[in-house]
């Protein structure tokens, strides 16, 4: 079978093997693939010598370089945050009012705090921070807390409902499920706070007025006796367009039968004290963009 | 089918299919209230189902006929319509799972269709259920023909290919209960590991057997490469499994490696992989179709040697380079990246040795749509295992990982380079397996050409520019020294690119159908013709060993 042809295409002799029909040449190796070979091989072996390359028995070659990652990124981490600090230590060090009249410090705090909020708060409150149901908006200048910078910084330090000792607390009973009120008297006292806020639809006077007794007896302890919300106990305003669940019949009667009790996070062991400053200063100054 | 095979070894297939049934029943019965009690139902239905199957056709008349003067090719047949099945399954869950990177919502709900279960749906489904079968198969048409003999058994060819199906069936449908254990391409557990490892033991077993007895001097350049594929996978999933079973009676085991040891292993198996299943066993492929389709002898014998060698070598130590910058100590980074580099020129030797094969043959390449499947496949390898070596290198890297550059090179080798040389193979095998005059129709054979070049295309240049959009975005810093863009700046500068990615992933789907649909058509439709010479003969004349039954 050993037949060594010529193909008569390129001139070069087969191996004089046959499979199949199928021929090889025994074209010898271009010399280009031969320097490559070498250029790759070379390459190799100098990084070997000058990087940690190969193991020992108990250690490695450390390269003539001595170059550590390790070292290197912890260098590196260092510097930024010496160079960081030269602005935050001032930005946890001064008030919120005193921040905004050193236009240095707001520059930092524009550039930066859009982008701590995306990786933040975004996930929950939204990029446009418009928020979602059960996730409150920060542009309609509707407070649970309140607004002011004191306020706000507190409220990311401990959360809402979180496992930190001092954590803001605030839950709205299942008045349905508890049994406190009937599906019926939930009904009425819907209607009711509805028209708080002006999404009043003819409704009889009487019904109003039942309506009016039902809130007056078990939700004016918290969301005051005008339905206009207490900051201090977290219990919203019944009487704005600002709904954190919503506020049309089924999700209101959801949040009387079940109750509700919304999340935030803690961040003081999360971000910084300058960190929280940045992101109070961009709440604030985004705080009635979406007022209606 | 079934005539082909003594009652003897319908026995011994019957033996076979009982047993496993039994030991499905026993999973069943231990796993109950586990994820691994179906999976014991549905070794016992796959199993229970052929023992049927063969039962019913044990008296049926035996072969009269010496099958020693014909190739078996039942398997191949069968494995090769496997293939393309699961071909369209799992580029159809690559379709959806590219949709839902851009659409989210769009999935049911329910558990099974999140991302995180149909994704290794998609992957396992590509690579071992495509990749995988259309490797069976056309490793069984190769050996015999370049070995001028027929397989060594006709009960464990089925046993391999129907074996490492019911591990693709136990893989797929454990994603979707939620078993894994997360280690990528690796997924399944403890149980369907072991019975992969009895699969692919007959399996090389039986490649080693048919080799034995081949009635050619010398063991052809395919046969190399389909070797290797067999033996280091074997080697590559033994190891990274390794796992100690929580219980004996459900699914979850834990890793024998912990941390940057199991990091380590899981990427040396992940990344040879993509060496030994995914390049070796395609270029097993390449060397045996390409010049038979081409009718051009091999451009180099040296060079296939060269880079066989260079590619077995080199390829063993590379998979470190997926760790950069990782806790792995540098030192096993520097060995990953080098010789990742070094590994570039045997790889680019046999894309040379490919494309060099066709000089003469270029008038064909620009008619034969089949022949240009392999001439392009053969390109993309060039470009994909350079790209390889580039992003392997340490400061490219720092931009290139974790983003979807990553996901645009895998797929420009997977698209590109496997599916291609698969389809380009499988068109130059099937009127040969089953005997027709040509395929039912090369205009379909050229639409598909076209949408699966146009899918990789959109696809890995959409890749392309999301990944270093979001690699930049990434390490951008303002000039107080703060990150420049949130994460979720970075996915809505995504969102283009995933749409453009679903689209050329659709096209390239829509490929696959028409070229299953095209097999179907020329089984039932095409002419028979009986090609020359496909028998297993010693004489050099081509004449048969044994007068042929006509």
């Amino acid at each position: 079978m050993s037949v060594k042809e010529r193909d008569p295409l390129t001139g070069h002799e087969t191996t004089g093997h046959e499979w199949d029909g199928i021929t090889e040449l025994n074209t010898r190796v271009p010399r280009a693939v031969w320097f490559f070979v070498a250029v790759t091989h070379v390459w190799a072996l100098v990084y070997w010598v000058f990087m940690p390359s190969w193991p020992l028995i108990n250690t490695y070659w450390k390269g003539l370089l001595n170059y550590d990652q390790a070292i290197v990124v912890e260098e590196k981490v260092a510097k930024a945050y010496r160079e960081l600090d030269e602005w935050r230590a001032p930005l946890a060090a001064l008030s919120a009012e005193e921040i905004r009249e050193i236009p240095e410090l707001m520059a930092h705090v524009e550039r930066t705090a859009p982008t701590l909020f995306g990786d933040n708060c975004a996930a929950c409150h939204g990029l446009d921070l418009a928020g979602a149901p059960g996730y409150p908006s920060l542009v309609d200048d509707a407070w649970l807390w309140g607004g002011d910078s004191e306020t706000i910084m507190e409220t990311l330090r401990v959360g809402i409902n979180a496992p930190h000792p001092e954590t803001r607390f605030a839950q709205m009973l299942a008045f349905g499920r508890d049994g406190m009120l009937s599906r019926p008297q939930i009904r009425t006292v819907v209607d009711y706070v509805q028209s708080l806020s002006g999404l009043e639809r003819d409704l009889p006077a009487a019904r109003l007025e039942e309506g009016a007794t039902i809130f007056a007896e078990n939700c004016a302890s918290c969301h005051g006796e005008n339905g206009q919300g207490i900051q201090e106990m977290g219990a919203p305003n019944l009487t704005d367009a600002a709904w954190v669940y919503g506020g049309d019949d089924e999700t209101m009667f959801k949040t009387i039968y079940d109750g509700r009790q919304g999340w935030m996070p803690a961040w003081e062991d999360r971000l910084t004290k300058a960190d929280r400053m940045m992101l109070t200063l961009y709440i604030q100054s985004r705080a009635t963009e979406g007022q209606p | 089918m079934m005539e082909r095979l003594t009652i003897a070894e319908r026995q011994q297939a019957m033996l076979l299919s009982g047993g496993l049934a039994l030991v499905g029943l026993a999973l069943a019965i231990v796993g109950r209230g586990d994820a691994m009690g179906v999976h014991g139902w549905i070794t016992m239905i796959f199993a229970g189902g052929l023992f049927f199957v063969v039962g019913n056709a044990l008296y049926a008349p035996a072969p009269t006929d010496d099958r020693a003067t014909s190739y078996y090719d039942d398997p191949t047949k069968v494995g090769i319509l496997i293939s393309l099945f699961w071909a369209v399954i799992a580029m159809g869950m690559g379709v959806w799972v590219a949709a839902q990177l851009a659409w989210p919502d769009l999935r049911f709900d329910a558990p099974w269709s999140s991302f995180g279960r149909i994704r290794p749906v998609h992957t396992s489904g590509v690579i071992f259920g495509f990749g995988g079968n259309a490797l069976i198969a056309t490793s069984y048409h190769v050996m015999q023909r370049t070995s001028r003999a027929r397989l060594a058994g006709h009960v464990s060819p089925w046993f391999v290919l129907l074996g490492f199906n019911l591990f693709c069936i136990i893989a797929a449908s454990g994603y979707l209960m939620g078993i894994t254990q997360s280690k990528e391409y690796a997924e399944p557990e403890w149980y369907a590991d072991i019975w992969l490892v009895v699969v692919w033991v007959v399996y090389f077993v039986l490649y080693m057997r048919t080799l034995a007895r081949r009635n050619e001097p010398h063991i052809y350049v395919a046969n190399w490469y389909y070797m290797a594929f067999i033996l280091v996978v074997a080697v590559l999933h033994i190891v990274n499994n390794l796992a100690v079973p929580a219980s004996f009676s459900a699914a979850k085991s834990y890793s024998a490696f912990s941390g940057v040891q199991d990091a380590m292993t899981q990427w040396w198996y992940g990344h040879n992989a993509v060496a030994f299943f995914l390049t070796a066993g395609f270029l097993g492929m390449l060397y045996y179709f390409l010049p038979k389709r081409a009718e051009r002898p091999i451009y180099s014998y040296r060079l296939s040697i060269l880079s066989f060698w260079g590619i077995v070598f080199f390829y063993i130590w590379a998979g470190s380079h997926h760790l950069h910058y990782t806790a792995v100590p540098q030192w096993v980074q520097t060995l990953g990246m080098t010789f990742s580099v070094m590994l570039l020129v045997p790889s680019w030797a046999s894309a040379g040795n490919a494309l060099m094969t066709l000089n003469g043959a270029w008038g064909k390449v620009r008619d034969d749509a089949t022949l240009r499947f392999m001439m392009v496949a053969a390109v993309f390898y060039g470009l994909s295992t350079f790209e390889g070596s580039f992003m392997a290198i340490r400061a490219v890297n720092s931009l290139s990982h974790y983003t979807d550059w990553t996901v645009g090179h895998v797929h420009a080798g997977a698209m590109g380079w496997v599916a291609l040389i698969t389809f380009g193979s499988i068109y130059a095998l099937v009127p040969i397996l089953w005997r027709r005059e040509s395929m039912y129709s090369w205009k379909l054979v050229e639409w598909h050409f076209w949408l699966a070049l146009g899918g990789t295309v959109i696809y890995v240049f959409a890749m392309w520019n999301s990944g270093i959009i979001q690699g930049l975005m990434w390490r951008t810093y303002t000039e107080s020294g703060t990150l420049a863009y949130s994460f979720t700046d970075s996915l809505v500068a995504m969102h283009p690119y995933y749409v453009a990615r679903t689209i050329g992933g659709a096209f390239f789907l829509t490929g696959a159908i028409i070229g299953a649909f095209n097999v179907i058509m020329t089984i039932r439709k095409v002419h028979e013709q009986t090609p020359e010479l496909d028998y297993p003969t010693k004489s050099e004349a081509g004449e048969p060993a044994v007068p042929a039954a006509e």
